[in-house]
């Protein structure tokens, strides 16, 4: 959610029960007006909370000129004083994809994983088991990356790219009208896209290229991984994550309000399948 | 046959006239008459070729014709007078557009004149682009601004939201202008072409082309430029001619960019959007309105002294340091609905125990005691008793029809704890939304206790929905929310110690822990707890609801005791007695407040995690619980106070998957014996090696037989 509309932001997103706690959102709407100072982003969103066992994260993201380009990343266990993550690698997911459970709550924190890797001496070729240690700043980094890629989410019409490449923030949105707003397809992935170029001709002649530049929510797999629902009396549209459960995405249909938040344990719903 | 090119150049000739008026101003004011009326001309000329790269050919051949110049405003001239006085310019505008339309001629040389006069205009403006872009601007506006004084009208350069204002009279200069034209058509061909053989243009003209041309200039950010967007307004605006045009001029504007990302496909709008809004609004209105009773001073005493409604707010205060809670006015609103629940039933005490978050809709759920006396009965007990009679019976029909009988006998149903006891000490009240109708929930079995806990499912939200699942969960959503409800409770309703206490000591304790403490009462003498140590020792906080044993139920239930006077009742079952085993272990749980300092560990996590509420202010902070187990349960005290919550989807956390049970092997269902033997199939060797011995056999012998299955084929084959 964008740092400048927080407080209506927070409110709007409260239906999901977690939030934060008035000197949280105290000290995140000083702070965060300052980050964006000192790291000259175009924009600060406030991007959730990871529960831990001893403490909480709390992370923003920074974004330049062009929304989609890779946002800058930003934890902090008080709210005040803000560390900039190091950008995620698809070594470091798979890295850390072999860890489960809660996070410590300490970025220094190591995890230890034992795992058999083949080495070799001489001839013998044999297998041993190393420890490899495992930072949680970098599952942090991971997490939050997957976070992002999967369940990021933008209404249509948000975000509009140019013909010379950027995309912009669309000063014109106003909002999906109510009945836009119970479709899942006029929900985009906050990412670049993946599956748009595997989409026949025929799907491509109904798009605007101008809007239509990201995944929409609609395919997602598994189906019904969304859960859409109206609060507020129709006033209010949120939609929940069944895959990463604890990210809202929250729209008032009709304004330019929307944002997402993710305050969770920071692990994926594999049991999802089971679930549904 | 003109219609089909007169949109788009209805369009442009609106635009002409639209924005040839500021021009005509400056025009008409620096100048005398004569060159001035060359000017509208220009300004013409320049909007009809700012339009035309973006319009393409159909416009171009247009502007290649050189009609004679006479009869350029001929035809336009008889017209324009008469519509003149009248306010509304559509018709005039329309007419003299159509006007132009009529003999594209007219158009043609009207854009022919353009050209001509369009080069020494650019010429001079290449001159005085040197002036620089911000002095054009300015020397426009102070034209306009004499011309203002001479027409005492108020008109802003590049405001269009004077267009309705100024139309009248603005059609009327143009009118007057056209007229002057008509009559000197001639001439002022003549002075334009002789304007163009001068050379030099003036420096109002290379004003007017730059300030053109810093309005066509393109936006980096969007693409667009000032110029064409003000015309697509302008467009807008006469096309629909809105009341008060000018004071929503600004959001004009805003819908005019949107309309670049909007498909123009759907003309249909949808007039029912904003009903639901209104419906729930009504509904939420009857609550508000809930209060205004007639006689309402006696019942507000009433009220106040029956008070069984908790202080939701203030709790809701409380979780809000914590990050937890609804938001304010969500939670003010489930205030009035438990409210209203509470003046709708006869219920003791009411606690607001949580939202439960499901796929279509959310469950907000009230736990609730009923007055002594008040709780409706259910008809469920019975259905219990007549399975068990069932299972007996056909036991009896078997012997009768002499079919082998099964060992198999239907699991002893463990029957639910009654009302008020155990799991169902508590009633619960859901309902999908503060306003809506609360439905009370049934009162849990362990079958259904031992079932959730093998299952794990989102809720959708509709109390009906039946619960696919293995094992297969006798009851539908409403059980199945049921019974997580009682298991969030047992697992984390916890309070400070020492705030319940037991009641007074009913006789001795029993060896058995049949006579188990279960009831507890609130402690008078309650002095508190610091809230630094209840944040820093587990074993300051007990869980107040009793646990639930694997069994499914809190007391004990031994089905054997049951079992043994059942069968003493029937003598047919002594088989039977035989198989089962004769004692089975009694379930022992952690006692009733037991600190929670003794729960197992998850997997080397802690299952409770605790946090002040404030590290900044720790002078008035508050204790928070969270549980690890599962996710979403709070609890806080500030010492004296206590209260716990649940937000969340209703599981709990497991670091492993979920694996679904895996099925029972195939229950040997029959004994073995002499009528009846249970034998695999042959597998197909054998059925060969079975086929060769025979003929092995029958060769030499015909009466050797080895197995049964010999004999009975030699027999077969005998009877043959």
């Amino acid at each position: 959610m964008d740092a400048e509309s927080l407080l209506l932001s927070l409110e709007l997103a409260s239906g999901s029960g977690q939030g934060l706690s008035p000197d949280r959102r105290a000290s995140l709407l000083t702070s965060l007006t300052l980050v964006k100072r000192d790291y000259r982003y175009d924009r600060v969103l406030f991007w959730g909370r990871i529960l831990g066992l001893v403490a909480d994260y709390y992370i923003a993201q920074g974004l330049s000129e062009d929304q989609l380009a890779p946002r800058k990343t930003l934890y902090s266990l008080n709210c005040m004083e803000w560390s900039l993550l190091p950008p995620a690698t698809e070594e470091m997911v798979v890295q850390t994809s072999v860890l489960k459970g809660r996070f410590m709550g300490d970025p220094s924190h190591e995890y230890e994983h034992t795992e058999l890797q083949k080495m070799s001496e001489g001839e013998k070729v044999f297998e041993e088991e190393v420890v490899v240690q495992i930072k949680e700043e970098t599952r942090l980094v991971s997490v939050i990356d997957q976070i992002d890629k999967a369940v990021a989410v933008i209404p249509r019409g948000a975000l509009f790219k140019t013909p010379f490449g950027p995309i912009h923030v669309n000063r014109t949105f106003e909002g999906l009208s109510l009945s836009e707003a119970k479709k899942l397809s006029s929900y985009f992935h906050f990412k670049e896209p993946v599956e748009l170029k595997n989409k026949t001709l025929l799907e491509k002649a109904d798009l605007d290229p101008s809007l239509d530049f990201m995944d929409p929510l609609e395919h997602d797999i598994p189906k019904g991984s969304w859960s859409i629902q109206m609060e507020r009396g129709n006033a209010l549209v949120v939609l929940r994550s069944l895959l990463w459960p604890g990210l809202t995405f929250f729209h008032a249909p009709r304004t330019k309000n929307y944002g997402y938040i993710y305050v969770g344990t920071g692990e994926k719903n594999i049991d999802l399948p089971f679930m549904l | 046959m003109e219609d089909l090119t007169s949109p788009k150049q209805d369009k442009k000739n609106q635009e002409l006239g639209e924005a040839r008026r500021p021009w005509e101003e400056i025009a008409a004011s620096s100048q005398d008459p004569k060159s001035g009326l060359s000017e509208p001309l220009e300004p013409e000329q320049w909007l009809e070729t700012g339009p035309q790269p973006r319009s393409g050919p159909p416009q171009s051949p247009q502007s290649r014709a050189s009609p004679p110049l006479d009869d350029v405003t001929g035809p336009g001239a008889p017209s324009p007078p008469s519509p003149a006085p009248e306010a509304s310019f559509i018709p005039s505008t329309l007419a003299l557009a159509r006007q132009q339309l009529a003999a594209p001629w007219q158009s043609d040389r009207t854009t022919d004149v353009n050209p001509k006069a369009e080069t020494p205009h650019s010429h001079r403006l290449e001159q005085s682009s040197d002036q620089g872009k911000s002095t054009a601007p300015q020397t426009c506006q102070s034209e306009g601004d004499i011309f203002q004084q001479s027409q005492q009208t108020e008109r802003h350069l590049y405001g269009p939201e004077d267009v309705s204002n100024n139309n009248s009279k603005q059609k009327e200069l143009r009118f007057n202008i056209f007229q002057e034209e008509d009559s000197n058509s001639n001439y002022e061909l003549d002075h334009t072409e002789s304007g163009v053989s001068e050379g030099a243009p003036s420096p109002l003209e290379i004003a007017i082309q730059s300030a053109k041309a810093y309005l066509l200039k393109t936006s980096s950010k969007s693409g667009l430029n000032l110029y064409d967007h003000l015309s697509d307004m302008l467009t807008k605006v006469l096309d629909e001619r809105p009341e008060n045009a000018v004071d929503i001029i600004e959001s004009i504007s805003q819908d005019v960019k949107m309309a670049h990302f909007r498909k123009k496909l759907d003309t249909l709008q949808n007039e029912n959007e904003m009903l639901p809004i209104y419906e729930t609004a009504e509904k939420q209105k009857a609550l508000f309105l809930q209060g205004n009773l007639e006689g309402v001073d006696q019942e507000l005493e009433d009220e106040i002294a029956e008070n069984s409604l908790p202080n939701v707010m203030e709790s809701a205060f409380y979780f809000e340091q914590a990050g937890v809670g609804l938001g304010t006015d969500e939670t003010y609103r489930i205030f009035l609905a438990l409210k209203q629940l509470t003046d709708t039933h006869p219920i003791q005490r009411c606690r607001f125990w949580g939202k439960i978050l499901g796929l279509e809709m959310n469950y907000i759920v009230a736990e609730v005691e009923f007055r002594e006396g008040e709780d409706e009965e259910d008809v469920e007990d019975e259905d219990v008793t007549e399975e068990r009679d069932d299972g007996d019976s056909d036991a009896e029909e078997n012997d009768e029809d002499e079919l082998p009988r099964t060992f198999y006998k239907t699991p002893q149903v463990i029957p639910k704890e009654e009302n008020r006891t155990g799991a169902n000490k508590y009633v619960y009240f859901v309902c999908n939304e503060p306003g809506g109708t609360w439905v009370k929930l049934p009162p849990v079995t362990p079958a259904q206790i031992v079932t959730a806990r093998k299952i794990k499912k989102f809720f959708t939200g509709r109390l009906e929905t039946p619960i696919v699942s293995y094992p297969p969960f006798p009851g539908n959503e409403s059980n199945y929310l049921r019974a997580q409800i009682a298991r969030i409770s047992a697992g984390t309703h916890v309070s400070p110690l020492g705030f319940y206490q037991f009641g007074e000591e009913e006789g001795e304790e029993e060896e058995e822990v049949e006579g188990r403490r279960d009831s507890f009462e609130e402690n008078p003498d309650f002095e508190g707890i610091q809230v630094i140590d209840l944040v820093e020792s587990l074993s300051n906080w007990v869980h107040h609801v009793q646990h639930i044993l694997p069994q499914g139920r809190c007391n004990w239930f031994n089905p054997i005791q049951k079992s043994e006077e059942e069968e003493e009742e029937e003598d047919e079952e002594k088989e039977e007695e035989k198989e089962e085993p004769e004692y089975m272990e009694q379930e022992v749980g952690p006692p009733l407040l037991t600190p929670i300092s003794e729960d197992l560990e998850i997997q080397n996590m802690p299952p409770w995690t605790t946090r002040l509420s404030s590290t900044l202010i720790p002078q008035y902070a508050i204790a928070i619980l969270r549980s690890n187990l599962w996710p979403g349960a709070y609890a806080f005290s500030n010492g004296k106070k206590f209260e716990n919550f649940y937000i969340g989807w209703g599981h709990k956390y497991s670091p492993d998957n979920y694996t679904p049970p895996a099925l029972p092997p195939v229950y040997q269902e029959y004994p073995s014996g002499a009528e009846i033997t249970e034998m695999d199939d042959p597998s197909v060797e054998e059925e060969q090696a079975f086929r060769a011995a025979r003929e092995a056999a029958a060769l030499p012998v015909e009466e050797m037989g080895e197995t049964e299955e010999d004999e009975d084929e030699d027999d077969d084959s005998d009877q043959e």
